[in-house]
């Protein structure tokens, strides 16, 4: 009874009064099974090694993550972001891998006012007219690496493509990226399932077409069964492939190999960008994990940065929420990628570079920078955004 | 055009005589045994995890798969020795209980043994590039399921209606009572046939693994496509789930490949894509309603 009396006067005393917090709580639901969890995993990792770093803390205080799967399902996923707001009472939340369960999710966290630091998911829905104070997007805003595909496709003179992608929101904001910059023929717009796995019908049908490039979006496991199949369909000899660096990225390479030599995707990040930041980055994952990072690790990494310098710039005081966004907005924190900065969305404005698929000088199969696609590119949607 | 429906032919073909080899066991154990078994599906997603990791230890698919084979028919064994034996003379509520029990042990011993990730497979390096004939082509490593579909689909007619063993499963199928008052040792029988169907399981596993992926979970989609099948064809017939499958695997993928190029003709890319899937996989389930009012014990009936 005496504890609970004196807790009871400590809460009284610190009602009302902004104080800082004694540790940084961080809700962390991703995708960790099934096709998809490649990417999860990336993520988590990526984050894992930030905090790491910066000795178990953020911002100076105790980090505190609690890691759950969401099964790439929306429902669990927002039973998941309940749990983490109403009995965990976590202060920024993260993870999301897949932009059906990120829209699924968002109204609950904001109408909770907690700051949702998307590692991953950038839907055009929040960029636009859906924008909100407490999403913020370190990554890129979907349509943006299919952009820059689509440009470097309509520049190297292709006029006959087919795009592969799958019918979630994702996939519907990379058919409007693509071709929002490439505008020679569309052949057939393919539309497949979330998470499906055996690609023949849609390989005949492409067979058939005989499209001189074909664009596809498949993240995770999809887009390895995707290209391991196209190839053993034998379209690789008329048809040259184009993807984001999503779908060519480690996690892709380690699992086909050799047939994704020479293949073009865009990126905002590379393994082998010259900067220190990113120099450590990579050497300290491959070290801890004993594997190459992805840009989904990448990523991960960032949001871990990110929220590290929100907090240090706030003092701690993650209660003052106005403060704590004006900190998130200024970005005070040196990113893997070089130098960004965020528009008035909160989605970031940066470089998006082109990258082909080769054997490095040890001989292995990865990804080599090839040159920039575009310079501080802002996506399409910001004009739309009323930040309330 | 020809190669588009040759090739969209060799498709259907293809994931139909997989979804026989899930299903002959499947339609045994039901047609013969009279039990329910929901865990079938986690047979062949334990078959596919048997034969990835017997393939990484032994660098070889093909030692894996025979590996992983043997390994899901031990176990099928064991399960029959252990838990379905009590289970026949039960009604198909303990049945249904039971095995979807095992389905979730299934899957939490799957996760905690090997993890939530999937499993790698690949096919052996000499299939994973396309065969031509003529200036038709098709990827060697489907081409190779096909042909273990027909050779399996071949053995099990000869076992089933040519052999001893055979006659009687049949007999057993239609009539188990008087078949055991004939002297026929029908526990071992279903020792045996029970053993079977997991083997068949694990090889429609293991040689789906490397087009699909080896996960948590595989076995429950695909455990109702199998049920679906038996239904169409008959229960406890090996004739009935070859053609159940067939037709299964045919209309999944002509709808999936054509559905959505005719739907196109009115209606927008993305709209035309959800609804084309959504329409296949209704074609199915309208096909089963179809038969079991017309044709309640389905297209061959094993009770004549």
């Amino acid at each position: 009874m005496p504890l609970r009396l004196t807790a009871l006067a400590a809460a009284l005393m610190l009602a009302g009064s902004v104080h800082a917090a004694d540790r940084i709580k961080v809700g962390f639901v991703s995708t960790l099974s099934g096709p998809g969890a490649g990417l999860g995993v990336d993520i988590r990792d990526g984050f894992n090694l930030a905090i790491k770093q910066l000795d178990g803390k953020l911002g100076g205080l105790p980090a505190e993550v609690i890691v759950a799967d969401d099964q790439q399902n929306p429902d669990i996923a927002k039973q998941t972001a309940d749990k983490f707001l109403k009995k965990d009472k976590v202060d920024f939340m993260t993870g999301i891998v897949f932009s059906n369960i990120m829209l699924a999710v968002g109204p609950t966290v904001f109408e909770n006012h907690t700051f949702y630091i998307s590692a991953n998911a950038g839907p055009s829905q929040y960029a636009g007219e859906q924008c909100n104070p407490f999403f913020f997007n370190v990554a890129w805003q979907n349509d943006n690496l299919h952009e820059a595909v689509g440009k470097y496709v309509q520049d190297k003179g292709f006029r006959n493509v087919v795009i592969v992608t799958p019918n979630y929101p994702g996939g519907k904001d990379a058919v409007s990226g693509f071709k929002r910059y490439y505008k020679g023929k569309i052949a057939e717009e393919v539309y497949t399932k979330l998470g499906q796995l055996d690609y023949a019908a849609e390989l005949a049908q492409i067979r058939a077409i005989k499209p001189d490039a074909l664009f596809f979006f498949l993240p995770g496991g999809m887009g390895i069964n995707f290209v391991k199949q196209f190839v053993a369909a034998g379209l690789s000899r008329d048809t040259q492939l184009f993807a984001p660096g999503f779908s060519a990225d480690e996690d892709v390479i380690k699992a086909v190999g050799a047939p994704m030599m020479g293949m073009f995707n865009s990126s905002h990040w590379a393994h082998d960008m010259d900067n220190a930041e990113n120099k450590r980055f990579v050497a300290d994952f491959q070290k801890e994990y004993g594997r190459m990072p992805s840009l989904y690790a990448s990523q991960g990494y960032d949001a871990a940065l990110m929220i590290d310098g929100a907090v240090r710039d706030v003092k701690g005081k993650v209660e003052d929420k106005a403060a704590l966004q004006r900190a998130l907005e200024a970005k005070h924190f040196k990113s893997v990628r070089g130098d960004f900065r965020f528009n008035s969305n909160h989605y970031p404005v940066q470089n998006y570079y082109l990258r082909v698929v080769g054997r490095d000088a040890g001989g292995r199969i990865t990804n080599r920078m090839m040159g920039t696609i575009f310079t501080n590119h802002a996506d399409a949607y910001v004009s739309a955004c009323r930040m309330k | 055009m020809t190669q588009l429906v040759f090739e969209q032919a060799l498709n259907g073909l293809q994931f139909g005589l997989m979804l026989f080899l899930l299903a002959a066991g499947l339609t045994l154990v039901f047609g013969i045994m009279d039990c329910i078994n929901l865990a079938h599906g986690s047979l062949y997603m334990v078959g596919a995890y048997f034969v990835a990791a017997a393939a990484q230890v032994a660098d070889s698919f093909w030692i894996g798969l025979g590996a992983g084979v043997a390994g899901a028919a031990a176990l099928g064994l064991v399960l029959e020795l252990s838990l379905f034996r009590q289970l026949y003379r039960r009604d198909h509520l303990s049945q249904v209980l039971a095995t979807f029990g095992l389905i979730l042990i299934a899957n939490e011993a799957v996760r905690t043994i090997w993890g939530a990730q999937p499993l790698l497979l690949n096919p052996p390096e000499a299939l994973s590039g396309p065969l031509e004939i003529g200036g038709f082509f098709y990827p060697a490593y489907r081409l190779v399921i096909i042909a273990f579909g027909v050779a399996v689909a071949g053995l099990l007619y000869l076992l089933v209606a040519k052999s001893r063993v055979g006659m009687w499963v049949r007999a057993g199928a239609a009539n188990r009572e008087l078949t055991e008052a004939l002297g026929v040792d029908v526990q071992r029988l279903f020792t045996a046939v029970f053993v079977l169907g997991a083997a068949l399981c694990a090889l429609a596993g293991g040689l789906l693994g490397p087009l699909l992926a080896v996960q948590v979970g595989m076995g429950e989609s695909v455990l109702i496509l199998a049920f679906v099948v038996i239904i169409i064809g008959g229960i406890g017939s090996i004739r009935g789930a070859l053609v159940g499958s067939l037709i299964v695997g045919t209309v999944d993928t002509l709808g999936r490949a054509l559905l959505p190029t005719l739907l196109r003709v009115a209606l927008p890319a993305d709209a035309a894509a959800t609804l084309g899937p959504a329409l296949a996989s209704i074609m199915i389930y309208l096909l089963m309603a179809g038969i079991l009012f017309f044709r309640p014990q389905g297209l061959f009936p094993a009770r004549a």
